[in-house]
């Protein structure tokens, strides 16, 4: 099993906190300055997105489509054909949320190496309500052929991220967070598209976290263990190719499985868990996320707390679930 | 070294096109019929005068771009790369089969010399804005062009005129449209399902050179090119005027024959209408 060390201050007061986005934004850059034919779109939110850093260092590589998503990608499409490797962003809701077809036809059809970076997705971006929360996202993403979907935990993980998809040769989409959430990754954690990593060990239980909810996830094992449950924690940053060898030891570890994510469960990171398990592996599964239905405006951390999103609210959860359920596929 | 042709010649191009398109059409069973017809003169135009490219080395780095954003009519394009050495013309009756690199829209991953993957309507004028911002901005390389064959009915899509917006913006002179002005779409008159006029005031309006030709005057078409690419402080667009089903009485003007291909009879009705095409083609007779 990878190493993977997590920062020591994890479950401190003063956690240091910072959005994914602002990873990404640092990451674009670095990608940028390792690789010229790197170049950046942005459809009228260019700082929001971050992406004004790579703007300020390579301002000839980057272009302003306006409020334009289907554009956004099919201008991308063309500076790919020309051999450019281009990311391009908005907030999740609008791409890929209105330009679907766009991606579907001219960058994952088109095999053309397009990067969909979509900025302020979950219920997290609080207040501008559930017009902005973008919940659907993975699902669309997950379901067209050759496309890579990558959710990163933290902003250190995003920042390492974003210069990995930036050479991976594929039509990729990059889902990010509007918030501030606490960093538990470390420079030293190892992260590789594909790969999941097993945070915290445990026997009683497999806890399956996407982007920032793997950190809810870890504060409710630990929660969980001063009840005296073992829980294991899973960081899953790649939803698309999953990597189905280290969920499925620990879920033949543990044989019982909770997935957490900041969107919908149906056709989301819980349900490309529920596929793999119901094909190769039957265990009992719960999924935390939202149940067919949207957000709406509050503060970011309240409304986490009221959809159940956060490591003090899950704990219960997966306990009434341990309480309720066999464990299948226990060894030793 | 380019081949150079007559207009003569250009002429017969376009008719040897025409016939592959009924040849190809017939074979396959179904696709669209009166949108290739009526691209003949124009793609003929296209690969055997205007545009610099090496059919045996397609992905050659200084030829110029074609991106056909209405993608049902990609049997002229099929047909003017057979023609033009692409591939081998027996290849053609494969369209639409199993296996067959000639996909009923294309994909650029299975056939080298497609730069797109086109089907959806409304898309192909930002990808080839995306290449002309490439060469224009980035790799500055003045003298390649980016051409693009939309349809008119197509033009109802918004992505259209964002990509015109855009396009606009940062006077993308190497960026030169044709529209395929049929007045059809599959539910009738342009005119009656979301009317297009006044079609050159709204190019103009976002900021390009327009021109409008008869599309099936090989000449006109070859010197709109060249006007357009002279134009250097904006992209161009032209609007071809053009008969739906050209060269098949029966077809043409008919919106019917938007997405249906020929039977056996009508196919064989319309290559002898194709080979004599009133005396103009002495060579077909």
């Amino acid at each position: 099993m990878t190493h993977y060390p997590l920062r020591d201050d994890i479950f401190s007061d003063d956690v240091a906190q910072e959005p994914t986005r602002a990873g990404f934004g640092r990451g674009l850059k670095k990608a940028g300055e390792a690789n010229e034919s790197i170049v950046a779109l942005c459809a009228d939110l260019t700082e929001s997105t971050q992406m004004h850093h790579f703007k300020e260092a390579f301002p000839e590589r980057f272009v302003e489509i306006g409020v334009a998503e289907q554009n956004l990608v099919t201008v991308a499409s063309g500076l790919a054909r020309a051999g450019k490797i281009p990311f391009t962003s908005s907030y999740a809701a609008f791409s890929p949320g209105r330009n679907w077809e766009q991606i579907r036809t001219t960058a994952t059809l088109n095999e053309q190496p397009v990067k969909i970076v979509g900025s302020h997705a979950g219920v997290s971006v609080g207040p501008d309500g559930a017009t902005h929360q973008m919940l659907e996202d993975i699902a669309l993403m997950r379901v067209l052929p050759r496309m890579v979907v990558v959710i990163p935990g933290d902003a250190v993980e995003a920042e390492k991220a974003t210069q990995l998809i930036a050479e991976n040769g594929s039509p990729t989409y990059l889902r990010l967070a509007r918030e501030k959430t606490p960093i538990f990754s470390t420079d030293e954690s190892p992260f590789e598209i594909g790969k999941a990593y097993v945070l915290r060990e445990g026997h009683d239980i497999s806890l399956f976290g996407t982007g920032t909810m793997s950190y809810q996830l870890l504060k409710a094992a630990k929660l969980l263990e001063e009840h005296g449950i073992s829980a294991e924690v899973v960081h899953v940053p790649t939803i698309k190719p999953l990597d189905e060898a280290t969920l499925l030891k620990s879920a033949r570890k543990t044989g019982r499985v909770v997935t957490a994510e900041e969107a919908q469960v149906a056709a989301g990171f819980g349900s490309a868990v529920a596929e793999l398990l119901s094909e190769q592996l039957p265990t009992p599964l719960k999924r935390i996320g939202m149940y067919d239905r949207f957000g709406e405006s509050g503060a970011p951390n309240e409304l986490l707390d009221y959809f159940g999103l956060t490591g003090e609210k899950m704990m219960p959860v997966i306990q009434e679930f341990i309480n309720t359920t066999a464990q299948y596929h226990r060894e030793g | 070294m380019k081949q150079q042709y007559t207009l003569t010649q250009l002429d017969e191009k376009a008719n040897t096109i025409r016939k592959d398109i009924i040849t190809m059409l017939e074979a396959a069973g179904s696709g669209h019929s009166a949108g290739p017809l009526g691209l003949a003169d124009i793609f003929a135009a296209l690969y055997f005068e205007i545009m610099n490219f090496d059919a045996k080395n397609p992905d050659w780095d200084a030829r110029d771009y074609f991106f056909l954003s209405n993608g049902h009519t990609v049997p002229v394009q099929y047909a003017a790369m057979a023609e033009a050495g692409f591939f081998d013309r027996p290849e053609l009756t494969t369209l639409r089969k199993l296996g067959s690199r000639l996909q009923g829209h294309p994909e650029r991953t299975k056939l080298p010399g497609l730069e797109n993957t086109s089907g959806p309507l409304g898309s192909g004028l930002s990808q080839a804005s995306g290449v002309a911002y490439a060469l224009q901005y980035m790799d500055k390389q003045p003298h390649r062009f980016v051409y693009t064959v939309m349809g008119d009915g197509e033009l109802n899509e918004g992505n259209i005129w964002e990509a015109a917006m855009f396009a606009g913006k940062y006077k993308l002179s190497q960026l030169i449209g044709f529209i395929d002005r049929n007045n059809i779409q599959i539910d009738g008159s342009t005119e009656d399902v979301m009317p297009l006029e006044d079609l050159r005031g709204k190019w103009e309006s976002f900021g390009w050179h327009v021109q409008e030709i008869d599309g099936h005057n090989i000449e006109s078409i070859c010197d709109a090119a060249s006007m357009a690419r002279a134009i250097t402080n904006k992209p161009s667009v032209i609007i071809a005027h053009t008969i739906p089903g050209k060269g098949v009485d029966f077809m043409e003007y008919d919106y019917k024959w938007h997405g249906a291909p020929p039977n056996h009879e009508q196919a064989k009705d319309a290559l002898k209408k194709l080979r004599t095409l009133d005396g103009k083609i002495k060579a077909g007779e």
